[in-house]
């Protein structure tokens, strides 16, 4: 399964609006967090996980998806929605503790929600797993259409839930794809040290599913594979499990000083960013000049400073509407 | 005109939430069930009994045992238009799937802003009293009422197991369902006779977050919950024999929690006890006296509980049935307030 140039092209521009995103969050985050960093201070405090470098498992999973496929995401979130068609205004509003946020500033950035899209996230590492199989078995069982995803990091799969949800899935033939992102430290502590077996994708053989392992942060590749495993839920084989090797071009979350890293990790993980390395294969392949390279740019660039306008804009809302929707 | 008289039908909790259950999966196709052991075998406290035959390995579904997984799965498909009803086979077994219950099913709706509703029932065995030792015996009452974002109720007769199960299956929020095994019905856990009631064949809900007054009085309030209420009951009759009157109220509900209930019972009468298998310290009893102090109500005496212990529960009978709430020591409760007032 091969992308279209059109697939590709939107791959390449949702790489470019996360990226954009990201950048803009990480610098408004500073704000009022100089000299002395201070989580509370600033339009966005509290933690924040980016997802640099991420964009790829985003991009090349929800290319297969619609509106009405459910995705779980993770504490680290913002590429995955922006995949998804999470509304990027009311998200950001979110991020910002707006009442015009996605929950009206209840949630914040590791809890965004979007019902129209079908999109939640958790900040529990591994609880992404049993609530995708709940949705996949709500369509299965509705005989209504639609795969659920749940990403996880791959710190996850040690997790209890990750083994309870994988054989679940598998005993019920879910309509369920497991995508873990790899980003190679669970905060400081590294895959391999944290980790029995080398690739997660092993670990789906213990629950009779496929487990795919992608060795590059490759989006062409993860679209493939992903397109297969899709199609294999949405045709009722059942679950399926991908791990993907990818790269964690920030910190844990932002002020990591990432003493942890080897020396030339970074370094090295900058050389092999996913972003310029898709627009020389767009270059390559479909005479992507710079001219329409630019205009792909200032039009993610656009679309991410209007979201930024709109939540900086907009009124933080009234303390004690704390106390609604606890309830329905 | 001749007058019929509704035939009596006696129920044990057990049936009449397994009815309950079948009603509303009769008339609602989203209705499902997932536990361990709820489908052929009826459920290891008879809740589910029947319902296997009648609707099928499909919408009665047996899970493997693993709670994290089928609790968070009910999650995911009760935020998809699904109403999963599961069961957590012992409350004590709430350490495993905590973040599935507490930080997934009760934070959703919040984080959502109300968008995104989940409206599962995790329904869950409670009490001792039969030597099952302490990981098997909790009540923990107190552990899941403490934590905003879902309702927490728990019937202490057969009626109000059928019309509050029915209320939390049509709730569109997230309940956690509490039976006590010993007024299950199940021979084999000590039968509480006064659980077994009169439950009339059609549907009826039974609201949740509204007390009962379960028996009227005068003198002294004896506030409880599922077994707390029949120990209430027994030691009121007891009372009687003294002279005192004793009104018992059923809360029925932790969370919604009717504090009007209350503070109309103990405005009334004075004195309160209030009964709970549930830990002593930080729990509902603590909850209801401190709901009497905030409102200021004059009192004749200073209100008692009768709690469980601060201590895990013992296995051997001699120190578990000394630990357990009682009659004895609801009547030393009202002796000891009495003596307060000389």
């Amino acid at each position: 399964m091969t992308p279209t140039q059109e697939q590709e092209i939107w791959m390449y521009q949702h790489m470019v609006i996360s990226r954009f995103f990201e950048e803009s969050i990480e610098k408004i985050y500073m704000e009022g967090k100089t000299p002395a960093f201070n989580m509370a201070k600033g339009p966005i405090p509290g933690e924040m996980h980016l997802s640099n470098g991420q964009e790829p498992c985003a991009v090349g999973v929800c290319a297969h998806l619609n509106k009405d496929d459910i995705v779980v995401s993770t504490h680290r979130p913002h590429h995955v929605a922006i995949a998804k068609g999470v509304d990027l205004m009311r998200m950001t509003a979110e991020i910002f503790g707006k009442k015009t946020g996605l929950s009206g500033g209840r949630g914040g950035h590791m809890h965004i929600f979007d019902a129209n899209v079908n999109f939640s996230c958790s900040g529990i590492i591994g609880e992404s797993v049993g609530v995708a199989a709940g949705a996949a078995l709500s369509r299965k069982m509705q005989g209504k259409p639609g795969v659920a995803v749940a990403y996880l990091g791959e710190g996850a799969a040690n997790q209890g839930a990750f083994h309870e949800a994988l054989n679940l899935a598998s005993v019920w033939k879910l309509p369920v794809v497991f995508v873990i992102e790899d980003n190679a430290w669970g905060i400081s502590v590294s895959k391999q040290a944290s980790t029995a077996v080398k690739h997660n994708s092993d670990r789906a053989a213990a629950y009779s599913m496929p487990g795919i392992h992608i060795s590059d942060n490759d989006p062409i590749q993860i679209f493939e594979k992903a397109g297969e495993a899709i199609n294999r839920a949405r045709n009722g084989e059942g679950p399926t499990l991908i791990e993907i090797e990818t790269s964690r071009l920030a910190g844990h979350f932002m002020g990591d000083a990432e003493a942890y890293r080897p020396a030339g990790e970074k370094e090295h993980l900058v050389e092999i960013d996913p972003i310029p390395a898709f627009k020389r294969r767009l270059q390559k392949l479909y005479q992507w000049t710079e001219q329409r390279d630019e205009s792909l740019r200032k039009q993610a660039r656009e679309t991410v400073e209007a979201a930024i306008k709109y939540a900086r804009d907009s009124d933080y809302p009234a303390p004690e509407e704390a106390l609604e929707k606890v309830f329905v | 005109m001749t007058q019929v008289k509704a035939k009596e039908r006696k129920l044990t909790i057990a049936r009449a939430m397994a009815e309950s259950i079948a009603m509303e999966m009769r008339e609602d196709e989203t209705v499902f069930l997932m536990g361990e052991d709820i489908g052929e075998l009826g459920g290891v406290f008879g809740n589910t009994r029947g319902l296997y035959k009648e609707f099928g390995p499909d919408r009665v579904k047996d899970t493997p045992i693993s709670e994290t997984a089928f609790i968070g799965a009910a999650v995911g498909a009760a935020s998809d238009g699904m109403k999963p009803v599961v069961e957590l086979m012992f409350v004590d077994f709430f350490g495993v799937c905590f973040d599935a219950i507490y930080n997934m099913m009760a934070k959703n709706t919040y984080f959502s802003g109300g968008e995104v509703n989940v409206p599962m029932v995790l329904m869950t065995s409670t009490g001792g009293g039969y030597s099952d030792g302490g990981q098997h015996s909790q009540c923990l009452h107190a552990t899941f009422a403490h934590l905003p974002g879902m309702k927490v109720v728990a019937p202490s007769n057969a009626y109000d197991a059928k019309g509050m199960m029915t209320a939390a299956i049509r709730d569109p929020n997230p309940v956690i369902f509490m039976f006590h095994k010993a007024l299950q019905g199940m021979g084999w856990l000590g039968t509480e006779k006064e659980a077994i009631v009169d439950v009339p064949e059609q549907t009826f809900e039974v609201p949740l977050g509204v007390a009962a007054v379960t028996r009227e009085g005068t003198d002294v309030t004896i506030v409880g919950i599922t077994s707390g209420v029949h120990h209430g009951l027994k030691a009121a009759r007891e009372l009687e024999q003294e002279g005192v009157s004793a009104e018992v109220l059923d809360l029925r509900s932790l969370v919604p929690l009717d504090r009007e209930a209350v503070l109309k019972s103990v405005k009334k009468t004075g004195r309160l006890i209030v009964v709970d298998e549930d830990y002593h310290s930080y729990g509902m009893t603590a909850e209801i006296i401190a709901t009497v102090a905030e409102a200021g109500i004059p009192m004749k005496a200073p209100p008692q509980r009768v709690a469980y212990p601060d201590i895990p529960i013992p296995f051997t009978p001699p120190m578990e049935q000394w630990a357990l709430p009682s009659v004895e020591k609801i009547i030393q409760a009202f002796e000891k307030m009495k003596e307060a007032e000389v």
